[in-house]
């Protein structure tokens, strides 16, 4: 049997005093869409981040098709992670392409490669291919994270991490984002991890749902499972768009 | 006017070359040591604080003292080095100015080149560690290019610092533009001086427009606005320097002169002797005075005039007055078994310390002698050259007769003689020599106690030139030959405000009138 795309076991990370992660657990297979929600603090963002070991765990093991994390060097292993995160971080002194490509360049690509892999992903995330030529700082918000989508998926990545990716747009470009990047979850059969507040969106994007709470992984199932949880904390996370829901509806419905 | 003017720009080829080369290579050394300093203070934030404090701290030393400190530094170094591999090295010149110009060069990029790169924002930071970056490919790919307007505008204030700073490397024997300014300075040839300080000032402000356009060129990720500016520093450094090409083969010797009119006039005096006799002559001008001899025992320099009294208190550190002629003769032997340099012989003329007064001034207080001077001295204010009062000839007058001034000023010797023309001080320190004596009605008051040591003019040889018979034969004819009253003419003739001659035009005058051509 296939290792899975990503395995967590027993994890622990603390600050000082403060606990961030406590023994988390957790396996993603490939074409699973895991999204982490909890409350900030809550150490969503720090298991994450123990997976591109951008944060060194202080106990247990990160595997990553099969791979101890420790044992690679971080530069290594980020290559084979696509890692998007709220603020995009592009670099503002290259171009759209040369950002979409930066992955590949570290890699060794010839220039030529490096070209079609940056037009194809431009096709990918739907922006204009005449885009690459531009600046980071001329386009809007919401193509500035399509931008970012592209570059994490530049170099052919099996696993894509995402810290609240859509957080800072609109709500229409953010639904549309979101769907768009869904379907190239599907197209590409990765293996996607998001860290996200807002359950709305992990309800309408994951296959699962991951509840973290003081640093414990205290729920982790479907959509549907995790609704019919009689856990006060997960259940207290679902009443919010519930309620939404009903008031849309009742709202909508009077209108209408 | 013009013909002074003409003259400055005579020389300009090679005082340019110098001073440019000089600044570049300050410049390059400051950032090839700074960048990576930024670098490192930016990283680690314990060193941050020190690596900043000692690059602020070297800023807030006076730069001709910098240039300055690092010649007993170099000497002590080059000792050593002659002790431990046999090669010793120059002290004076090049070496120390460049050394001390790179330190003085880098604080503004240290200080840019840290706040620029660590102004560059965490999420690009974390975006690099995301994309897979080595520590070393976020520093060249992502914060260098995203400091580097900030970096450049720091190497445009090193710019302007080095290539002003570069000036003051003149007195420890570095030919640059501040050749004009010091010479200028001591014959009060304003022209000249001016002419300094617009040359050096034009480099300025042309390297920092050029560097200007190299800083734009990176803000706005302009690639040729950023090539133009970088091609014309480089076109620029290149024109400048190839006057060097002839300039910069040894002379073959080289004629010390210490920071006034009757030094210039004496060196060029030797330098056109050793010329005629189909001699190179080089001059190495405006060298401090204990500099001088150094420079002289090690072979830096192969000829100057120095002064016996001058030599018998700074370099054998005695204080007793035997008379004139046992300290000429006892100098002359110690000079040779010491350092092995050669006391040629007397010129004739006497350069001695004495003070002088305004006569006017000096009759209505009755004032002839020190020992008038010392009993009026409570209500009198004096005033020294720049070294007078740190000499032993101070303290030997001061403790011979007792002085107890109302105030002491120091002046650069010009600014003495308008000081005590005018009434600021009273009395001064001045030179038997020097022609201003006369021209500005001052007297001289006797020594009666012989607290002043003798200063004879002297010429001396250094080590290994003790058996050059050219040289030899071209300075022989001197000795003896000067008179103190041709000497104060044709100093007072550079010194003058109007009608002045240059150095070299005194020089040739006064050959011509003592039938020495």
């Amino acid at each position: 049997m296939a290792e899975p795309r990503i395995a967590l076991a027993r994890v622990t990370k603390t600050y000082g005093a403060h606990v961030a992660l406590s023994e988390a657990s957790l396996t993603v297979e490939a074409g699973e869409f895991v999204a982490l929600v909890g409350a900030s603090g809550s150490g969503k963002t720090t298991l994450l981040k123990t997976i591109n070991g951008l944060i060194a765990p202080d106990a247990g093991e990160v595997r990553i098709e099969g791979e101890a994390v420790g044992a690679l060097a971080p530069h290594i292993l980020r290559r084979r992670i696509g890692y998007v995160f709220q603020e995009v971080g592009l670099f503002p002194h290259l171009t759209v392409a040369e950002n979409i490509a930066i992955t590949p360049k570290l890699l060794g690509w010839d220039k030529a490669r490096r070209a079609a892999r940056a037009a194809e992903l431009l096709d990918l995330v739907a922006l204009p291919r005449e885009m690459g030529s531009r600046f980071p700082a001329a386009l809007s918000g919401g193509q500035q994270q399509r931008v970012g989508v592209a570059r994490a998926l530049a170099a052919e990545p099996h696993i894509v991490l995402m810290d609240e990716p859509f957080g800072a747009l609109d709500p229409l470009t953010r639904d549309a984002l979101g769907e768009d990047y869904r379907a190239l979850h599907e197209r590409l059969n990765l293996a996607t991890v998001m860290v996200t507040h807002d359950m709305t969106e992990a309800l309408l994007l994951a296959d699962r749902i991951v509840v973290v709470a003081q640093g414990r992984l205290i729920a982790d199932g479907t959509p549907q499972a995790l609704a019919a949880s009689t856990e006060p904390e997960v259940a207290a996370l679902l009443a919010a768009p519930r309620r939404q829901a009903e008031r849309l509806r009742a709202r909508l419905g009077e209108t209408a | 006017m013009s013909s002074q003017v003409e003259a400055a720009f005579a020389r300009l080829p090679e005082y340019l070359a110098w001073h440019v080369l000089l600044s570049a290579s300050a410049l390059g050394l400051g950032l090839l040591i700074s960048l990576p300093l930024a670098v490192a203070a930016s990283r680690n934030r314990h060193i941050r604080w020190p690596v900043l404090a000692g690059a602020s701290l070297i800023q807030t030393i006076p730069s001709l003292a910098l240039l300055a400190l690092f010649f007993p530094l170099l000497l002590v170094i080059s000792a050593a080095s002659e002790d431990l591999i046999g090669h010793g090295f120059s002290a004076l010149g090049f070496l120390p100015a460049l050394l001390a110009l790179t330190l003085y060069s880098m604080l503004p990029i240290v200080r840019n080149g840290t706040t620029g790169i660590l102004s560059v924002s965490p999420a690009i930071i974390q975006a690099a560690e995301g994309v897979g970056m080595t520590p070393r490919q976020r520093l060249f790919q992502v914060e260098l290019p995203l400091a580097a307007p900030v970096i450049m505008a720091g190497v445009r204030t090193a710019a302007v610092w080095t290539i002003g700073a570069a000036t003051l490397s003149t007195p420890v024997g570095q030919t640059s533009l501040g050749n004009y300014i010091f010479s200028g300075l001591q014959t009060e040839n304003w022209v000249l001086v001016l002419f300094g300080c617009a040359a050096s000032a034009l480099l300025a402000m042309v390297t920092d427009q050029l560097l200007g356009l190299i800083e734009a060129g990176a803000a706005k990720r302009d690639v040729r606005r950023a090539a133009i500016g970088a091609a014309g520093i480089l076109i620029g450094v290149i024109v400048a320097l190839t006057p060097l090409i002839s300039f910069g083969k040894p002379a073959s010797y080289v004629v010390g002169a210490k920071n006034f009119s009757e030094q210039y006039i004496l060196a060029e005096m030797i330098a056109e002797r050793i010329e005629d006799l189909g001699g190179e002559a080089r001059m190495k001008e405006d060298l401090g005075s204990a500099i001088a001899y150094r420079a002289l025992a090690s072979g830096e320099i192969d000829v100057y005039v120095d002064y016996s009294g001058t030599l018998w208190a700074n370099v054998l550190n005695r204080e007793d007055n035997p008379g004139r002629e046992a300290v000429l003769e006892e100098l002359t032997k110690e000079l040779a078994e010491r350092d092995g340099v050669l006391v040629l012989g007397s010129l004739g003329f006497e350069n001695a310390y004495a003070l002088a007064m305004r006569q006017d001034r000096a009759a209505e207080l009755g004032i002839e002698s020190l020992d008038d001077l010392a009993r009026r001295s409570a209500s009198l204010t004096m005033g020294g050259d720049l070294e007078f009062f740190a000499r032993p000839e101070w303290t030997a007058i001061n403790e011979a007769y007792g002085f107890d001034f109302r105030a002491r000023r120091s002046y650069q010797p010009t600014f003495m003689f308008r000081a005590v023309t005018s009434g600021d001080v009273d009395v001064i320190s001045a030179f038997s020599s020097d022609g201003r004596i006369a021209a500005d009605n001052l007297v001289t008051l006797a020594d009666p106690r012989q607290a002043l040591p003798p200063y004879d003019a002297v010429v001396l040889i250094a080590p290994d030139r003790v058996n050059d018979a050219r040289l030899l034969a071209a300075l022989r004819p001197m000795i003896g030959s000067i008179p103190v009253e041709e000497m104060r003419d044709a100093n007072y003739s550079v010194d003058r405000d109007a009608d002045k001659l240059r150095p070299v035009e005194a020089a040739r005058a006064l050959t011509r009138k003592l039938g020495l051509d």
